[in-house]
């Protein structure tokens, strides 16, 4: 006995480790090392991909496709598409499968057979850059529209407001000044358009490829003749969170097809991200997921920290959590009002919830500066300490007050009216089920992912901060439905109170304690070069963040936003097939979205 | 001005009116009544389109919600119809994909329509203008009654941008509002935009043409250079 735990440490391998090697002796000629400096993971020869990604999944137990990027290589004229692998059961890190291709005719194989989860997101590859996927049901663009002029996220694809590659511009800083883009763009305006294009009106018709598949039939085989149509749901409409559109097919009120259109709010993040410099990209997080950008700076900021190798002072690492944890408080709040809402029961919780949410803010506006766009962490610590008080109380005494005493008072008297009505209960209990499988191979996460039954938390699996340190549990239902993803974020509020209870005496026993470590600066460029990702535990699944970059640089090369609510929507046709179309909404709302993050 | 603070008491040089009754009757003539009344009635139930475009939009709940509750300013009936709204709020990042929508419910709206520009993005593009997806301010294709600064304006920002549209009401007058007269170009429809490569404001079709002729010129310039 006691010598086999001796032994254990040489015998015990990373689990990642243990894959690596396993994978390298069945495909050794497919596989190779990555070479670059700073870069990790495992290039495969595409032609492989497929067999690579089953074996992975069936075999290994790495059966969790987190993200999927493309990045364009102009360097070495070559595409490449990036995926991070996880394993549900065994946690920790990715394996990261990489596949590079020929730049002028990029065709990677569509994973899309092994993870349905990757749809949506190579759709995206194939909208931004080019990338075609080989086997993929429906390769449409995404977030840009059919006959959109070009691949926007390639190195060499210029904006109409194109000013230089990278910030900050030399028109603006050191001695520039400011010019209006609008005067130099013939328009007046910002379009471009490509030489030598006249408009016909042959070019507008650009949803053809959309409605394939979801046309009218008629089924005259029964008594009573029926038929099917097609509906479109938004992108303004006033129960699909956002400008968010779906087109759905209805036989009389049944859901036969779905297809969710996005892009309504896409705000070209990475593009933009791609020319800023690495701090000024902190602010544009906020606007990713509006709702929660605490906890999406964390995220970014993790990356970065990565590639700079900076150090996290004590005080900051609490004063992180408990802002993230407020934050998964506050989103909550936030989505079950919107779900009850959703659910037929208009405002009144809505409001009743908005109360204590809105104390969150005056803390945030208190601490940060700013309400909602906190743009509060900063690479090495955050960039303020706590204020001196809030709302006219001592902060601490505030902080207190609102996580034993508001906040579970409104927890409780939420509960004890919405959990056990008979209408709420009635309109979820079963509806939208999502079997555990299919959360995984869908690629959720968070929420929608643990409400099936998958105790799969990144604060768990792969700790960042000092949440090894503190004691929570990861919520967990088991039913998949619309009531489960209810339960779950109360459960998930209830947790975030316990966590902030026990940050609150460190951040007393720490007071006056260095925020950050090092100067702030400016100006930061990466030492060595290379690719980061770090993934967090968002209130509305994980949010990973890919950034590269080259030695010495000071702006990302490629900066990709792994988006929970993006790739949770992949799984809601799966979700509302058979329902009522009056469910869809309230489907929708369990799923809890966010258009900023969706579309980006 | 309010439409009874011109009423009780008022008197007129050519009919004399009673002391017991000087409190309850007015005297005025058509032209001065209707205007207040009009502005009155109007300024007080403006109806505004549930319609959320980005982060902006949060705040504009927050707004309507429990702490701030736009109810205050008769402003509480949010419509989620164009048909039956009288305010587009416009809160939010335009986009290129969905300025076709924006400019078709704005021409849904029916008159009076007032278009408020809520943050940096709708006024001007905001932290997003220099994305290739953006559309650099409503403005270039509605007219906007007032814009309100910020990213995003605090809800009291959005109260005061409201009560400066309350404002602007007071100061309409019914002989002159664009949308009883004829050919007010600002009573127009608004040509809906379209996406081709790009996207394309049919009112731009003749500078799109010359500027296409001009590129193709200068390519055919620079090919023939290079030969
Ligand atoms: S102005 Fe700021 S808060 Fe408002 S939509 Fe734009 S980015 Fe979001």
């Amino acid at each position: 006995m006691s010598e086999k735990i001796l032994e254990a440490p040489d015998t015990v391998q990373n689990p990642v480790e243990q894959a690596t090697t396993e994978l390298k002796q069945r495909f050794p000629e497919s596989l190779s090392d990555e070479t670059r400096p700073g870069y990790e993971g495992l290039i495969v020869s595409p032609d492989k991909l497929r067999e690579v990604a089953t074996t992975l999944r069936d075999e290994l137990g790495f059966n969790y496709l987190s993200s999927v990027t493309g990045v364009d290589l102009i360097d070495d004229n070559k595409m490449e598409v990036v995926y991070h692998i996880y394993s549900i059961e065994k946690g920790g890190g990715p394996i990261v499968l990489k596949a590079q291709v020929d730049r002028d005719n990029p065709v990677v194989p569509s994973l899309v057979p092994v993870w349905p989860g990757a749809d949506f997101q190579e759709r995206e590859a194939w909208d931004l850059l080019g990338i075609r996927f080989d086997g993929h049901p429906d390769l449409r663009r995404i977030l840009t529209w059919d006959g959109f002029h070009g691949h926007p996220l390639r190195k060499d694809w210029k904006e109409p407001f194109y000013e230089e590659d990278h910030k900050p511009f030399g028109s603006r800083w050191p001695g520039g000044g400011v010019r209006r883009a609008e005067e130099l763009n013939p328009y007046g305006k910002n379009v471009q358009y490509p030489p030598g294009w006249v408009p016909t009106g042959d070019e507008y018709e650009v949803e053809t490829d959309l409605y394939t598949g979801l046309t009218i039939k008629k089924d005259e085989t029964i008594d009573l003749k029926t038929e099917q149509v097609t509906v479109n749901i938004g992108p303004q409409h006033p129960s699909t969170h956002g400008v968010f559109r779906m087109v759905v097919t209805l036989d009389g009120e049944t859901i036969v097809a779905l297809k969710p259109v996005m892009g309504y709010l896409h705000r070209n993040h990475e593009k933009i991200g791609e020319r800023n410099t690495f701090i000024q990209n902190i602010p544009y997080t906020d606007r990713l997921d509006y709702i929660c950008s605490m906890s999406n700076n964390l995220g970014y900021v993790l990356a970065v920290e990565k590639l700079l190798g900076s150090e996290v002072p004590e005080r900051a690492e609490w004063l992180r959590i408990l802002n993230v944890e407020l934050t998964r408080i506050c989103n909550h709040l936030w989505a079950l009002g919107f779900l009850l809402n959703d659910l037929g029961a208009l405002q009144t919780p809505m409001l009743y919830f908005y109360i204590e949410r809105e104390l969150i803010l005056d803390f945030f506006e208190a601490l940060s500066g700013s309400r909602m766009m906190c743009n509060y962490m900063r690479f090495g610590g955050v960039a303020y300490d706590l204020p001196d008080d809030v709302r006219g109380q001592p902060t601490l005494q505030f902080l207190d007050e609102l996580v034993n005493e508001r906040l579970p008072r409104a927890l409780e008297q939420g509960n004890e009216l919405m959990t056990g009505n008979e209408i709420v209960q009635a309109r979820s209990i079963g509806v939208g089920y999502l079997s555990p499988e299919d959360a995984i191979a869908y690629s959720t996460a968070g929420p929608v992912l643990r409400a099936s039954g998958i105790p799969y938390d990144v604060r768990r699996a792969e700790p960042y901060s000092y949440y090894e340190h503190l004691d929570f549990d990861v919520a967990v239902r088991y039913n998949g439905d619309i009531y489960d993803r209810y339960l779950i974020r109360l459960d998930e509020m209830y947790q975030s109170l316990r966590i902030i209870r026990q940050v609150l005496p460190y951040l007393k026993e720490t007071e006056g304690a260095p925020i950050i470590s090092g100067k702030p600066q400016y100006a930061l460029r990466v030492p060595k070069g290379g690719e980061a990702y770090a993934r967090v535990e968002n209130p509305k699944g994980e949010l990973g963040f890919y950034v590269t970059a080259k030695p010495k640089g000071s702006n990302p090369e490629r900066y990709h936003v792994r988006a929970p609510s993006f790739i949770n929507l992949t799984a809601l046709e799966k979700m509302t097939v058979g329902h009522k179309v009056a469910d869809l909404v309230a489907i929708l709302g369990s799923i809890d979205i966010v258009l900023g993050e969706v579309d980006r | 001005m309010s439409a009874t603070s011109s009423g009780a008491g008022a008197t007129s040089p050519e009919i004399v009116v009673p002391d017991e009754l000087a409190n309850n009757v007015v005297i005025t003539n058509i032209a001065k009544l209707l205007d207040p009344v009009y502005n009155w009635s109007r300024r007080n139930s403006v109806w505004p389109m549930v319609f959320g475009l980005a982060c902006c939009a949060i705040e504009m709940i927050c707004t309507a919600a429990s702490r701030y509750d736009l109810a205050r300013f008769g402003m509480e009936v949010f419509r989620a119809t164009p048909r039956q709204s009288d305010l587009m709020i416009v809160s939010g990042t335009v986009t290129k994909k969905m300025v076709p929508t924006i400019v078709r419910l704005y021409n849904q709206m029916p008159e009076p329509r007032y278009v408020m520009a809520m943050g940096a993005c709708a006024s001007g593009g905001g932290p997003f203008k220099e994305g290739y997806n953006v559309v650099d301010g409503i403005d270039k294709f509605i007219p906007v009654d007032v814009y309100v600064p910020g990213c995003p304006p605090t809800p009291q920002a959005l109260i005061n941008g409201l009560i400066a549209l309350q404002e602007k009401i007071d100061q309409q007058s019914i002989a002159t509002v664009p949308w009883y007269r004829k050919g007010d170009p600002t009573a127009e429809m608004v040509p809906v935009p379209v996406l081709g490569p790009d996207l394309v404001d049919l009112r731009q079709l003749e500078i799109i043409e010359r500027e296409a002729a001009k590129a193709k010129a200068e390519t055919a310039e620079t090919a023939e250079s290079a030969a």
